[in-house]
């Protein structure tokens, strides 16, 4: 079974992130960058499965440079060749372009499972999975916090909903995108880390993956940051002083503001 | 090598940090995060990679140890213990011997316990008294030994025993499989610090294994056991070194916040001298350990260096740590901040692998005979 495992490298979770005035858009070069956390139990599913069925996974970012750091990261836990989408024309590309770019480059690929993290701690949007999918004409199995694919054809998964879980199941190639708690996503091992110096990352430009410019970028994205500005400073909390009535007055205020 | 340092790193903020508080706590012997750690190669790293180590050198590998024991002690001594359980069949042992078992011990599944202490032989060490008696095509192991970390817990021994009286001469090593017959664990001992670390006295009674569990000759035990020795307590000495620096990051961060007489308390030079002193003593340490390193990794002597990095550097952690309580005041004193943890265990380094008294012993040999 070929799998692709899609990560992208965001700042560190625990950093402070700010946005840069000129572009709107994230300073990812003030801050450390990290493997997007979800993507980690992807490269873990995704391994776990080649494992399982003695297959192959390809692990791909679309990013800047420094996005190798993540590629690499991925190979050290040991996936196979990394591919890394790399065009300064995709600075600043929406959910809508980042899914074109990405299905373009596993577009004839042969891979029986693209998997993805369901959400980047950076953008939160949760769409690129589907959207993906959509261009790909692949049918989706998303937000699974369990897949079982045997490599048979056939894969199955159970998709988390607000109540509990559907089980769904669809036949391969198909998209996944995967929640937090489907696996506990291993750490490289020193000797994954020299090995994964000398495995195999292609690097694509738009040229190469027959992608216009004119479709990706921050000129082509559907939506626009007009402005922004810091959060508001936390308003001080309201005090309840205690004079043997301390209860009622809570009560009394969580049922003004309707909690109760 | 920043990359094993990146990842031990990883390892050590989110394998370590999260835990150390509870298990220091409540006594519990952490080995999950052994098994974390050897899948990520750490149980092997200085030994070759014919069996199965990653081959860094010392300078490398006690980085790692210093790195571990910035955020927990008992972690990062197990590391060095286990790497130095290792040491006698690794130097000492034939290539069959090696290739029969140091791959499963160098492979991170497994834990090892160096037993050399007898309670009546601690600093004489060539005292000890335990026998082993050779029987056909077997030897015969009994005796007691004392204060040995991971002591029932681990899944093998190396174990220094008397083949014949000559005290030095006398002396041989071998490799005792944890499951043995014959060979069982006291209740671990109580201790004042690293309580999450298991010290147990170690019973031999009758254990049975064959003559080719020896490791070296018959008489070479008291050699081995010394080497190995050198080697750890390179390892002891940056364990201290990560300690004393873990101790300076809380007490730099709490200056910094904690406000008297209207100013933080690191804006008085009183407070301010004591960080510079603690940080230059750790400073000074780490140079040390890696001096002695860079000796060793070059196939230079570092014997006496190796006893010069552990008797400044433990004595350096115990006097940073005790500075550490100093700098946080009655907050340094309880349990709300991990510096007294990090005081009562500082000590127990200075008592380790060779007293810090038979550290100035060894250099102060070398130095005049
Ligand atoms: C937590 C812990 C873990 C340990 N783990 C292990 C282990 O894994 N394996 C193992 O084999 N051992 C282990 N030990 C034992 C340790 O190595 C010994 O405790 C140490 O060597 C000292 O021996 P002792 O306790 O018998 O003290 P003693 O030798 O009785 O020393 C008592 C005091 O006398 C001093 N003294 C002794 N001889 C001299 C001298 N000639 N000149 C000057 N002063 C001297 C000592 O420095 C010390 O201050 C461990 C000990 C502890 C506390």
């Amino acid at each position: 079974m070929k799998i692709v495992v899609c990560v992208k490298q965001v700042p560190d979770t625990w950093s402070e992130k700010k946005l840069d005035p000129a572009t709107k858009t994230l300073d990812r070069a003030s801050v450390d960058g990290v493997m997007n956390e979800l993507d980690e139990y992807a490269v873990e599913e995704a391994l776990k499965i080649a494992e399982a069925t003695s297959g192959e996974v390809v692990v791909l970012s679309m990013g800047p440079e420094q996005s190798t750091e993540t590629i690499r990261k991925a190979l050290s836990m040991g996936a196979d060749a990394g591919i890394h989408i790399l065009d300064d024309g995709l600075a600043g590309s929406d959910a809508v372009a980042t899914s074109l770019a990405i299905a373009k480059v596993i577009e004839g690929r042969g891979a029986d499972l693209v998997i993805f993290g369901s959400e980047s701690t950076d953008a939160r949007m949760s769409v690129v999975p589907a959207m993906v999918a959509e261009r790909l004409g692949l049918p989706q199995l998303t937000f699974a916090n369990k897949v079982e694919a045997p490599g048979d054809g056939t894969v199955k998964a159970h998709r988390l909903t607000d109540y509990g879980y559907d089980v769904v199941e669809a036949s391969t190639p198909a998209v996944i995108s995967v929640v937090e708690k489907i696996n506990e996503p291993r750490y490289p091992s020193f000797k994954g880390i020299m090995a994964a110096k000398k495995k195999p990352v292609e690097t694509i430009s738009l040229a190469d993956a027959g992608i216009e410019s004119a479709s990706v970028g921050l000129g082509a994205a559907w939506s626009e940051v007009a402005e922004f500005a810091d959060a508001p400073a936390r308003a001080a909390g309201t005090i309840v002083t205690d004079e043997g009535d301390g209860g009622t007055k809570i009560a009394d205020y969580l049922s003004e503001q309707k909690f109760i | 090598m920043n990359d094993l340092l990146d990842l031990t790193d990883e390892l050590a903020r989110r394998e370590l940090a999260p835990r150390v508080d509870e298990y220091e706590r409540e006594g519990r012997f952490p080995r999950e995060v052994f098994t974390v750690l050897g899948g990520a190669g750490l149980l092997g790293l200085p030994y070759p990679q014919r069996w199965g180590g990653a081959e860094v050198g010392y300078t490398d590998y006690l980085q790692v140890l210093e790195i571990l024991a910035r955020r927990w002690l008992t972690v990062a001594l197990g590391v060095s213990v286990h790497t130095l359980s290792c040491h006698a069949l690794a130097t000492a042992g034939t290539d069959e011997q090696r290739d029969a078992w140091l791959p499963d011990m160098l492979g991170g599944g497994l834990l090892g316990a160096y037993c050399l202490s007898e309670t009546q032989s601690g600093s004489d060490a060539a005292g000890l008294r335990t026998t082993a008696t050779r029987e056909g095509d077997e030897y015969v192991l009994n005796g007691t030994k004392a204060w040995i970390t991971h002591g029932g817990v681990a899944d093998f021994y190396t174990v220094m025993t008397r083949t014949s009286p000559d005290r030095t001469a006398g002396i041989t090593a071998f490799l005792v499989p944890g499951g043995t017959t014959g060979l069982s664990s006291a209740t671990p001992e109580r201790k004042m610090g690293m309580r999450g670390s298991v010290t147990a006295q170690v019973m031999l009674d009758d254990v049975r294994v064959p003559a080719d569990r020896r490791l070296g000759e018959e008489g070479s035990g008291f050699r081995i056991a010394l080497n190995a020795l050198d080697s750890g307590r390179l390892g002891i000495a940056a364990c201290a070194v990560g300690l004393a620096q873990g101790a300076l990051d809380v007490a730099v961060d709490y200056a910094r916040q904690r406000e008297q007489f209207g100013s933080p308390i690191a804006s008085f030079q009183g407070v301010s001298f004591t960080l510079a002193d603690m940080a230059t003593g750790i400073a000074a340490g780490r140079a040390l350990y890696l001096d002695a390193a860079r000796r060793r990794d070059s196939g230079e002597p570092f014997s006496t260096q190796a006893a010069m990095a552990k008797l400044f550097c433990t004595d350096m952690a115990m006097a940073v740590t005790t500075s550490a309580v100093q700098v946080l005041g009655g907050a340094g004193y309880v349990e709300d901040y991990p510096v007294e943890r990090y005081m009562r265990e500082a000590k127990v380094l200075q008592i380790v692998e060779g007293t810090n008294e038979i550290q100035r012993l060894v250099i102060g040999r070398a130095l005049t005979q």
